[in-house]
């Protein structure tokens, strides 16, 4: 069930939490909640014990980012098949299987001799260990940069190290130029970043939430952030901050936009909206930690710029 | 059940709404709507929230600057009205089902409404995304639990034909049941929903405008004032199904009528705040266990204490980890159920 993306999983998981709090007063509902995070491993050895193939030829990613990753390696031919939410890239086989709610046996089908996950959801790492696959999670990096030793370890993994070492050569290079194309004022801008339109939000403690850092932002979720990266704003604190930028990161899955958004309860003092500095961004590329994630950060480069010459 | 001794002038007297109590309860909702108003995560004065309410009665310019102001009156002030109609027709919903099927368990949800509900929200969410911001999905949500308390009633009743509470409950249960199959089957097969879905059942007030108040002030108007002239007759029901035949009421009539109103007010309850659970349960217990056993004292008491109570939730939930908020269920039932164990050891339980 639900969706790929780590920041959705999360906010998912919370919503989860609170669901079965709620639902457990009210009647016998039971929502199995997502397994916990496994630590990183070192590169060349798998997730789960089995060893890694030399070169393998039939790889299956169930997370969204890791395809991302695997294309952008040139490992793209060695995949024989990706999760529902795999959007991107959009030649990549698709299929039904999912990442949140796996179902071994239908994994196991594809004969695959690596499968990639973000989360070990349902201890598929050890379910997929007895059928002697080996398994590399590569999980939400905490970090922006966390993302590059993924594509690098998935690189290495895939036979593909030296095109990797150039993707992240190339992404690193575009970052910097995108801090350096703003001016980071002082006092800083605000932003609030969106993620549904019950106003769960990110902090800075996520690869989504130092995009705003590294460009000299200030968040306005992390005052809210105590014990948890994915906070639940309130709509009377989102329009006492007044914050300058507003990013939606719920135009797909929840249909916002300018208009919904002007359209709130008091939603129209806030300097973002009068200002129609309101960022609408495609919720799959903004929360997958994959190389598309550079075009989130260059849109929220471009909104800082334009209210900076205004 | 009640005491042997055969009730005396004072007893008598007791069984209806006594007025220190009616006070009490007005001036808990009084403080209660203030408090709304004036707490909430960004300091506003109350002195001066008291001007700009002056000033907007009068048609003067508000003291407060645009945004302060924008949070009172279009933020604060919905939440407060929609948390004010919602507690209520839930506590007094929950008293209703409570005394007309003697079953200290009822509570608004009981004949299928929530998952009726959920049902009709899922179905707008997975068939007709574009619509699921629009009046689509209030209204689907009303009328799944219509339909699903509805089919309830027609099966109860088919399997008794007396209206017999036992039946209905379990034709309830039964419909209810299928109702969540319908739901998880949509989430699983479109699971991209589950967060919309999540989303609308956890929804609380803080989404609140006044357009949903205006939007579900008629329904829940009219269902609570049934309810109300109804008091007399719960009390009837409560002795037991022949005694209140043998009293001369329509025990049948009176049931439906009384789930009727209970579901279309709860249905619109659902239909613009999700579900909150444990209001419909605590309140008409506390002021059963506090006040009296006569639905005369408990039904409208519950009316202004269960508006009151879900108008102080929502502030709880709104300020306890502020600027973070909590899904206001989970604030009712943790705030609610350890003062509900006090009131419960403090007294003396009496069977319904």
């Amino acid at each position: 069930m639900i969706t790929i993306h780590a920041r959705h999983k999360r906010r998912a998981q919370a919503l989860l939490a609170a669901a079965v709090a709620l639902l457990t007063t009210l009647a016998g509902v039971h929502v199995a909640a997502g397994a916990p995070r496994t630590a990183r491993r070192p590169a060349r050895a798998s997730s789960n014990g089995v060893p890694l193939p030399a070169d393998p030829t039939r790889i299956v990613s169930l997370s969204g980012s890791s395809t991302q990753d695997l294309f952008a390696d040139g490992a793209g031919k060695q995949v024989v098949a990706v999760d529902e939410y795999s959007t991107y890239p959009k030649n990549a086989p698709r299929t039904k299987l999912s990442g949140f709610d796996p179902n071994v046996e239908a994994i196991a089908k594809y004969k695959p001799d690596l499968v990639v996950i973000s989360d070990n959801v349902d201890n598929l790492e050890q379910h997929l260990a007895a059928l002697h696959i080996a398994v590399l999670v590569e999980p939400a990096p905490p970090t922006f940069n966390g993302i590059y030793p993924q594509l690098l370890a998935l690189g290495q993994a895939t036979g593909h190290a030296a095109q990797a070492a150039a993707a992240v050569t190339g992404m690193k290079r575009e970052v910097a130029s995108l801090v350096a194309s703003v001016k980071q004022e002082k006092p800083p801008l605000t932003v609030y970043d969106e993620l549904d339109q019950t106003y769960y939000s990110v902090s800075s403690e996520t690869f989504i939430g130092q995009v705003f850092t590294m460009l000299g932002l200030k968040n306005i979720a992390d005052a809210a952030a105590k014990g948890t990266t994915y906070p639940q704003l309130s709509s009377e604190y989102i329009v006492a901050s007044n914050p300058d930028l507003i990013v939606l990161s719920d135009t797909l899955c929840c249909g916002q936009s300018y208009k919904t958004v002007a359209a709130r309860p008091g939603w129209s003092t806030i300097a973002a909206v009068k200002n129609h500095d309101v960022l609408t961004v495609n919720d799959t590329i903004a929360s997958q930690w994959g190389p598309l994630f550079v075009d989130f950060f260059k849109q929220v480069a471009g909104a800082v710029r334009k209210i900076e010459h205004r | 059940m009640q005491a042997a001794i055969p009730p005396g002038p004072e007893e008598v007297r007791s069984r209806g709404l006594p007025p220190l109590w009616a006070l009490g309860a007005l001036c808990f909702l009084i403080a209660a709507v203030l408090v709304g108003l004036t707490v909430g995560p960004t300091h506003i004065s109350p002195w001066m929230i008291a001007r700009s309410a002056f000033a907007h009665l009068f048609g003067l310019r508000s003291p407060l600057s645009q945004q302060d102001d924008a949070i009172v009156w279009q933020i604060r002030a919905p939440a407060v009205a929609l948390g004010g109609l919602v507690g209520m027709m839930l506590a007094v919903a929950g008293a209703s089902y409570q005394g007309t099927f003697r079953n200290p368990l009822a509570d608004p949800y009981l004949l299928g409404v929530s998952e009726g509900a959920g049902a009709g929200a899922t179905i707008v969410i997975a068939f007709f995304p574009a619509a699921a911001g629009t009046e689509l999905l209030p209204l689907a949500a009303f009328i799944g639990g219509l339909v699903a308390v509805a089919l309830a009633y027609l099966l109860g009743n088919s399997v008794a034909r007396t209206g017999g509470a036992g039946a209905l409950i379990l034709a309830g249960v039964t419909i209810a049941a299928f109702m969540t199959a319908i739901q998880t089957f949509l989430q699983q097969r479109q699971s991209d929903t589950l967060q919309q879905v999540y989303a609308w059942i956890l929804g609380g007030l803080s989404g609140a405008t006044w357009h949903a108040v205006l939007l579900v002030l008629p329904w829940i108007a009219i269902s609570a004032t049934v309810l109300i002239a109804h008091r007399r007759i719960l009390d009837v029901l409560s002795v037991g199904e022949e005694e209140a035949g043998s009293l001369g009421v329509d025990v049948r009539r009176a049931r439906v009528l009384i789930v009727v109103a209970a579901t279309v007010g709860t249905s619109a309850a659902v239909a613009v705040s999700g579900l909150i659970g444990f209001v419909g349960i605590i309140v008409p217990h506390t002021i059963r266990l506090l006040v009296s056993s006569s639905y005369r004292a408990i039904v409208p008491l519950s009316l202004l204490v269960g508006a009151g109570f879900l108008i102080l939730t929502n502030v709880l939930a709104e300020t306890v980890l502020s600027p973070e908020t909590l899904p206001i269920g989970v604030v009712t039932a943790f705030f609610g159920a350890p003062f509900f164990a006090i009131v419960l050891r403090r007294t003396r339980w009496v069977g319904l």
